[in-house]
């Protein structure tokens, strides 16, 4: 374990002590090291110390085909395995001017947001139960195990799905499968109503989450937060909305915007968000259009198994695709996707060959780090987990 | 589908709110622009890379407010070697603007940011720790990711994949 900074050490040794919080400690959501400097109960200072699961996934990007990164992009936030599989999608879509058949847009979209219902459903049951809220957490992971079952349905995965690729999507969704995501989303506003009122009018969890934590707009704004913990504090920004992509602009949803830019706010935003989410899982099922769900791109898209069995050219195609990859043209792309965390980039260099030169991958958690330390000082240590609860970090996503 | 070439006249693009306000301030620091695939890049000398950012984020018609990331690229064996790359983004008119500062291999650093948009402070660590490029005025330029005892800077591309043995 790293020494404790000499900065923290060589404070005002009188009254404050230097306590130390992770990196295995339960609340701190993976292995997230805080140091605390506190005074009496109250915090001084607060410093995140992270890297402990810093695997260098850009690096090992730099060595791999392009169709070969997709795999790696779902172990850097395991939580929305999906958003991070379509942001690098589309990020090499756009430098290759790859034109996506509409079925397979709109089932971006579908995946996409029960991937935000699965990521919320995992922050609100965790969030309630650092918060003392133990049933929460169970009806949760009753219904994540139903988003679970989806994912395996289409990828054969519960969660490292590597479901969308380059191109299109991996498979057609099963038969059966929209009609058991339609039942789904028939029945879960019902749920979300069952956790709101387990929490929202609960004593308990009003005096946790009200007026602790909170962060003013131009705070966060000059601080980096980003996702429910920028709504949070009344800025009003979503990407699906404001930059749309894959077809977000199709979808009529109402983007939640807090004011008071406490827990509570954004434990409001992330709920309402929910329900949005669920809006535009009806909607996307209502709509889907018929056709294939890959781009017309043979150098790029591996073939049908079928094809490849009856084609010759269709084996060329698929051999030359495993064996030496695809190449990119020279350029440069930062696509941003609004991950239930908040923005998630990815900055893809090519210098025309078949491996990215650079993947850089800008995680939303990484971002909203930087505010805990604003967020947290001034308040109890009781706070600090309130406070890590509600900026729903991601290891994965911060240490990459 | 044949990518569209990339603009790279100025002329053609002074109407981006970006380019014009660095237009207007310093044009001499203005080193190449470049608009491709919808993203504007404007190459910036770095010496004047803090104040574009000042100027850009205190920008009236269009503030670009936010720091969206900050990485580096190494173009190794080529020189300048490390491109630090800055995107930002105008939360209120939703405008996106890239800018770059070329630096040379031997002893690469630029200035700090930080003191623009406080949310620099851990992006820079990180291209530090990853990349050694020093940010000169940072807070507290130490490693991020790797420990501190770390030799070498392994995003570097004569930094082995599988690291040294």
């Amino acid at each position: 374990m790293l020494p404790v900074p000499e900065t923290l050490t060589q404070s005002d040794q009188d009254r404050t002590l230097v306590l130390n919080m992770g990196p295995q400690h339960p609340s701190t959501h993976g292995v997230l090291r805080l140091i605390l400097e506190i005074d009496g109960e109250t915090i001084v200072r607060l410093k995140p110390e992270i890297g402990y699961l810093h695997t260098g996934i850009e690096k090992t990007c730099e060595a791999k085909f392009y169709q070969q990164v997709v795999p790696m992009t779902d172990r850097i936030d395991y939580l929305c395995p999906l958003t991070n599989n379509l942001t690098y999608c589309l990020a090499v879509e756009k430098l290759l001017g790859l034109e996506i058949p509409p079925k397979a847009q709109w089932m971006r979209v579908l995946m996409n947001e029960i991937t935000r219902i699965n990521s919320h459903l995992v922050w609100l049951g965790t969030h309630a139960m650092d918060l003392g809220a133990m049933t929460v957490f169970l009806y949760c992971f009753r219904e994540r195990e139903d988003v679970l079952r989806f994912f395996e349905m289409v990828s054969g995965q519960r969660m490292m799905t590597s479901y969308f690729r380059i191109g299109g999507l991996a498979l057609e969704p099963p038969l059966g499968f929209f009609e058991k995501v339609r039942m789904f989303a028939d029945r879960f506003p019902g749920h979300v109503d069952e956790y709101e009122g387990l929490l929202t009018g609960n004593p308990i969890f009003l005096m946790r989450t009200k007026g602790v934590a909170k962060l003013s707009a131009e705070d966060a704004i000059a601080l980096g937060a980003c996702g429910p913990t920028l709504r949070g504090s009344g800025v009003d920004i979503d990407l699906r909305r404001d930059a749309p992509y894959t077809g977000y602009e199709n979808f009529k949803f109402k983007v939640p915007v807090g004011t008071d830019g406490d827990v509570f706010a954004r434990y409001v935003c992330r709920v309402q968000e929910l329900r949005e989410s669920i809006g535009i899982v009806q909607q996307a099922l209502a709509g889907m259009p018929e056709g294939p769900v890959k781009a017309d791109a043979p150098k790029v898209v591996l073939p049908d198994r079928e094809k490849m069995k009856t084609q010759m050219e269709a084996l060329i195609y698929h051999f030359k695709i495993i064996t030496e990859g695809f190449t990119v043209p020279a350029g440069e792309v930062y696509q941003a996707v609004e991950s239930p965390r908040g923005e998630m980039g990815y900055y893809v260099v090519s210098d025309g060959t078949a491996k990215p030169y650079r993947v850089h991958m800008r995680g939303p958690s990484y971002a909203n780090l930087q505010a805990l330390a604003k967020m947290c000082e001034g308040h109890l240590i009781a706070d600090v987990i309130a406070a890590v609860g509600s900026i729903d970090v991601v290891l994965g996503d911060i240490d990459r | 589908m044949p990518p569209v070439p990339p603009i790279t006249d100025i002329e053609h693009l002074k109407s981006h709110p970006a380019l014009a306000r660095m237009l207007d301030a310093n044009q001499v620091a203005i080193k190449a622009v470049k608009f491709d695939r919808d993203e504007l890049t404007i190459w910036i000398d770095r010496s004047f890379i803090r104040e574009a950012c000042a100027l850009l984020r205190d920008n009236h018609d269009c503030p670009f407010n936010y720091l969206s990331d900050l990485t580096c690229v190494d173009w190794y064996p080529s020189e300048p070697r490390f491109e630090v790359v800055y995107h930002l983004l105008s939360i209120p008119k939703k405008e996106r603007v890239r800018l770059k500062v070329r630096l040379d291999g031997s002893s690469p650093a630029v200035e700090s940011v930080t003191s623009v948009w406080p949310s620099a402070n851990h992006y820079e660590r990180e291209v530090y720790d990853l990349f050694g490029v020093r940010f000169t005025g940072h807070p507290n330029l130490k490693r991020i990711m790797m420990p501190d005892d770390w030799e070498g800077h392994p995003l570097r591309k004569d930094y082995p994949v599988e690291g040294y043995r």
